[in-house]
């Protein structure tokens, strides 16, 4: 009796790792999902923050996937390792911060590695050759392959006749007949495979399932390092890039101010990392306030603060600065107009 | 019955499913690991998690603290 092979998926919570892995189970290959966690995934964290969000489903699609299909999923954080593909890429950016090439070529050396740890024979991706413009282009995918290490152990079923066999064809794991020739930017090949399998609900992220793709939150990392003369980062910086408003009135100081209640009961959560404030006398904004203050900063912060809570029009509103030691001051400011605070502040 | 308990507060999801499962890996059958959080995303990811993996859900539950309580069982 043959053995029967076993296969590790890269699960992103989308329709195509979702109908990849359901290619190859199909086949009788024992298949786990694995994803990876770089701190900058869009599943999660922005549901879990914002309160206009709170009807959206909290489910992660990654484990929901998992469920779908009925295999295990291994969930690995990766926050460190990845910082070093994010600074340093060697394929470059896409038309923001994003590395894809970069990152697929990490998460599959990543999944290489876990294989041969866990005695797996074989590496599934979802990629669909011509689908996105810089990771997954003819002339990219067997880069993948080969500066991963992976090599001939990546199977793409859904494009896989697109591409020389590799060794679970070659070797018989898996039928080369029953796997898939998609190409281009169509979605309607995975739409017809995904009604096939009797997947009606699954996810359909715009623009991909990472920040670094969004260009206002790249502009945001961008300043980030820019204020900070090197390009390191932690995983609190990473998350506190997607929320609030970014107001940067001084080279030496940025602020971010909650644009709604669940911004800020989430920064409250960094009062004892940063110097924080909010209006006492009208109800408004809790703000942070990331850098070295002198005084008249903070009496600057404080009127921009005031001017996006309900005191705006007052003449005077009252604001309460609090340190990360826990003591506190109160101060009394004019908000300013809107036309006094220039656009460029605006990250 | 032992019980851990894993502080995952100002953790945001997946970050606490993560703890959580690496966690489950030190741990034996039978052992019940109580998982401390503040993200309302872990009352259905861990749950989830839970079914995926084998492990058993015995109870989720948010408290007054703004704070959301999941025990589970480690599966065989």
């Amino acid at each position: 009796m043959n053995k029967q092979r076993r296969a590790v998926a890269l699960i992103s919570g989308g329709l195509d790792s979702m109908l990849a892995t359901k290619v190859i189970m199909e086949q009788g290959v024992h298949v786990e999902g694995i994803n990876f966690f770089t701190g900058f995934c869009v599943e999660g964290h922005t549901h879990a923050i914002r309160k206009k969000d709170k009807a959206k489903p909290k489910r992660n699609n990654s484990l929901w996937v998992a469920e779908q299909l009925g295999i295990k999923l291994h969930i690995v954080d990766v926050i460190e390792e990845y910082k070093d593909v994010l600074i340093n890429p060697k394929h470059g950016y896409g038309a923001n911060l994003n590395p894809c090439l970069d990152c697929k070529i990490f998460m599959v050396n990543k999944a290489k590695q876990w294989i041969e740890e866990n005695d797996f024979d074989f590496i599934i991706t979802g990629e669909v050759m011509g689908q996105r413009p810089m990771s997954q282009r003819k002339e990219t995918m067997p880069v993948v392959a080969k500066e991963s290490g992976a090599d001939e152990r990546l199977l793409r079923p859904l494009c896989a006749k697109n591409l020389p066999a590799t060794m679970p064809e070659r070797e018989g794991w898996v039928n080369r007949d029953e796997l898939y020739d998609f190409s281009g930017r169509s979605r309607k090949p995975q739409m017809a495979l995904a009604e096939k399998y009797g997947f009606v609900d699954y996810a359909q992220p715009a623009g991909g399932c990472c920040f670094l793709t969004d260009e206002s939150y790249s502009k945001k990392l961008v300043d980030l390092w820019q204020a900070r003369g090197n390009k390191e980062y932690e995983l609190d910086d990473v998350m506190l890039l997607k929320v609030g408003r970014h107001v940067r009135p001084k080279p030496h100081f940025k602020m971010i101010i909650a644009r709604e209640e669940g911004e800020g009961r989430f920064l409250q959560g960094y009062k004892k990392d940063f110097i924080s404030m909010n209006c006492i006398s009208h109800s408004g904004p809790l703000t942070l306030l990331d850098g070295q203050l002198s005084e008249q900063d903070l009496q600057l912060a404080a009127q921009i603060t005031a001017r996006y809570g309900q005191g705006r029009d007052a003449e005077q509103v009252e604001v309460n600065i609090h340190l990360p030691d826990g003591t506190e001051k109160q101060i009394s400011v004019k908000p300013l107009e809107a036309n006094e605070i220039p656009q460029e502040w605006f990250v | 019955m032992s019980r851990e308990i894993l502080d995952a507060r100002r953790l945001l999801c997946p970050l606490p499913v993560i703890r959580t499962q690496d966690r489950v890996k030190k741990m034996l059958p039978g052992q019940q690991l109580e998982v401390i959080c503040t993200d309302p995303g872990v009352m259905q990811d861990i749950p989830a998690w839970c079914r995926i993996n084998g492990h058993q859900l015995k109870e989720a539950t948010a408290n007054d603290n703004g704070e959301y309580i999941v025990i589970l069982e480690v599966g065989k």
